[in-house]
């Protein structure tokens, strides 16, 4: 035998071990799980709408990814930490799980991207806002995705104080994301000239929120902050109408999603300043994605679960670029681009996890304003992305404090 | 201004006034609650999913076939009471012989059963009920702006209340659901139809819990979770008024609400768990709740 033959002989030989390779890994599918609260409070901000939406990105991108189909796997994490992180691990352990998207709820993120970090499986935070997720808690597999407690306060509490709401008084949801939303509010009213005249910690999911409006009304402030979510935004805006309290203070909510505006209804929540990452009447191709998504969900997508679907979208693309679902380097790769599609136009992921893009700065529409089925909101301004998530502070030790 | 530990008495009272009104719907939940164990020695764990339904059915009955909040008051607890009969009949009824534990399994399932298919249904974030027409508006207490609505929620649960009470403990009716629960087989003896009875107990504390979600429904948010937060502190309680204690149940519920709403003012942090160092605190000193019979 001649070293010529014996060359092809290896050659043929090394390609027989990897095209077996190829057929063994295009017979699994690439899984993508999906935690979120599918039962609670929380249920109609993502949820079942999430997963719909997961389902949407993987049909628009053709539904199999490196010539593998693509499977979907979620269940409900009750808003419990140890739920959550425990069928994460599962999922990562068992089912070959490649990507996994969060939910809302803080707490449950903060739990689950420990095990990102454990497993080396990306986790795309998109339902929760805690920005401790990419300051102290953040982890080299971690992007946040739609929105955070940071951008949220850059947008609402900048735009009340520069539009005279100078003193401000805060009802905080008592656990860690009201808190590090009102921390994040306060800065930015001092920021720009305004004054924190206190708070009052509501325990979670109050049964009635009069006492606590009323201490808020005797604080002399012009502002009410809302920094809660879900049910309990709902419930203390509607109790501080029926209060009277909206005519001697301007509420602000620095966190409302558009379930919450449909289910008070426009007479409660009119002229409500707030912010979101995505609005479903900005142009053509968010009516039509409303559209779609209003079709199987009868209801308007949120901003979460437009996120969702572009978080999908993302991961998927960086997949096909990276030639693989190996985490280091799809998040190499994920590190690398540029994100732009229905969601954000100009959207790139930092070193610290934050996934920088515009936010709309809205307000809500009165009854009058409003012409056809949820027409809520009136953009006040488009904040760019590098003002709503500002610059890294260096809480994370991945990312060094840039001075931007 | 005049000042108590140095907050203003005007708060102070505001505050107490505020309390009452959750105490009102405190009292309201834990009374049927009570003439349900009383009379049955079930634990209702399904309360909280009635009280909800309750709410859902003035809301549904409102946009969709024109049932104002007035008839509503009384067409939402009917019918939640019709569908309490029905369940009572078709499963608690096998569960009486039984330990306890079993009825309470029961009633949990059946409340996570509708309080899910709520959410199928109506969805998880919830719908808004509006304040009728009559009620709108606000009553000028001097100390405080008091929503004419809360008022009437004040009056509506304190008449409902001691109107329970008065039929429970005053009237022949009473008499003879009292004597069920002491000597069903002799009663029945006596020609008195002993199931019905106890069905129609059971269809009665479950509408009491819907009347309490009409009444919420203005108010609150009407979402299917409205009642789960609320049924944790409405068991607490029973328990300080003594199981069973009908009047031990109106009582307490007031009362808590109060206790509730002045911890509102001094250490808001610690107002979800006011009513839990109550119940430990009586649970040690009286087992048997401050109306109970040792």
């Amino acid at each position: 035998m001649t070293k010529n033959n014996l060359n092809r002989a290896l050659g043929l030989g090394l390609a027989g071990i990897l095209a077996a390779q190829g057929a063994h890994a295009v017979g699994k599918d690439i899984v993508i799980g999906d935690l979120d609260d599918l039962s609670g409070n929380y249920a109609d901000v993502m949820g079942q709408g999430g997963i719909e939406a997961i389902r949407m990105a993987i049909a628009d991108f053709g539904g199999t990814v490196l010539g593998r189909p693509i499977t979907v796997l979620s269940a409900d994490h009750q808003n419990k930490p140890d739920v959550g992180a425990s069928k994460f691990r599962e999922w990562a352990d068992q089912n070959g799980l490649s990507v996994l998207m969060g939910g809302s709820n803080t707490g449950v993120n903060i739990a689950m991207a420990k095990v990102a970090a454990d497993k080396k499986v990306p986790l795309f935070v998109v339902g929760a806002g805690g920005s401790s997720l990419t300051n102290e808690d953040c982890t080299a597999y971690t992007v946040h995705y739609a929105y955070d407690t940071t951008a949220l306060a850059n947008g609402t509490a900048a735009a009340v104080v520069k539009a005279g709401g100078k003193s401000w008084f805060y009802l905080t949801a008592d656990y860690a994301f009201g808190t590090q939303l009102q921390a994040a509010a306060s800065k930015v009213v001092e920021a720009n000239g305004g004054k924190n005249l206190g708070a009052v910690r509501v325990p979670l999911a109050a049964a009635d929120f009069s006492s606590f409006l009323l201490q808020a009304q005797g604080s002399g402030a012009t502002v009410l902050g809302l920094a809660n979510a879900g049910g309990d935004f709902s419930n203390s805006l509607k109790a501080a109408n029926e209060f009277g309290i909206t005519q001697t203070m301007k509420p602000a909510a620095l966190l409302a999603f558009i379930s919450n505006i449909h289910s008070l209804g426009l007479q409660t929540a009119q002229g409500l300043t707030l912010t979101t990452a995505w609005y479903w009447d900005l142009n053509p191709e968010t009516r039509a994605f409303g559209k779609r998504f209003f079709d199987k969900m009868k209801a308007e997508p949120t901003m979460d679960h437009a996120g969702v679907y572009s978080a999908t979208l993302t991961w998927l693309n960086a997949v096909k670029t990276a030639g693989t679902t190996d985490a280091d380097k799809v998040m190499a790769q994920l590190h690398k681009a540029k994100i732009s599609d229905l969601f954000t136009k100009n959207g790139y992921i930092r070193a610290d996890g934050v996934m920088v893009h515009d936010m709309y700065v809205m307000q809500v529409k009165t009854p009058q304003e409003s012409k056809y089925p949820w027409d809520y909101y009136k953009i006040v301004r488009v904040m760019p992305g590098e003002e709503a998530y500002g610059p890294i502070t260096g809480l994370c030790p991945l990312a060094p404090k840039s001075t931007l | 201004m005049t000042t108590v530990f140095g907050i203003p008495v005007v708060v102070i009272l505001g505050q107490l006034t505020l309390g009452l009104v959750n105490g009102a719907f405190y009292a309201m939940l834990s009374l049927g609650l009570a003439v349900i164990f009383g009379l049955m020695g079930v634990v209702n764990f399904a309360h909280g999913a009635f009280y909800a339904l309750g709410a859902f059915a003035a809301l549904v009955a409102l946009q969709h076939f024109g049932i104002g909040y007035w008839p509503g008051l009384l067409v939402a607890p009917l019918c939640v009471g019709i569908l309490g009969v029905i369940l009572e009949r078709l499963f608690l009824r096998h569960v009486y012989r039984l330990e306890p534990l079993y009825g309470l399994l029961l009633t949990f399932g059946l409340a996570l059963m509708i309080e899910g298919g709520l959410q199928q249904v109506f969805g998880a974030s919830g719908q808004s009920y509006p304040v009728p027409e009559s009620l709108q508006g606000a009553l000028n207490l001097r100390f405080m702006i008091l929503p004419k609505y809360r008022a009437w929620v004040i009056l509506a649960s304190l008449s409902v209340c001691f109107g329970t009470w008065f039929l429970i403990e005053r009237t022949r009716l009473g008499a003879t659901l009292r004597a069920a629960t002491e000597n069903a087989p002799l009663l029945q003896a006596f020609g008195v139809n002993v199931p019905l009875l106890v069905a129609a107990t059971y269809g009665g504390g479950v509408a009491l819990a819907a009347f309490a979600g009409v009444l919420a429904a203005p108010v609150i948010l009407v979402t299917p979770q409205m009642g789960a937060s609320l049924v944790t502190v409405v068991f607490a309680v029973v328990v300080i008024g003594g199981m069973g204690s009908i009047l031990g149940a109106i009582v307490s519920g007031l009362a808590l609400g109060v206790v509730e709403g002045a911890t509102k003012v001094i250490y808001p942090e610690a107002s979800n768990i006011v009513v839990f160092v109550i119940m430990a605190l009586v649970l040690i000193l009286r087992p048997a709740g401050l109306f109970g019979r040792e």
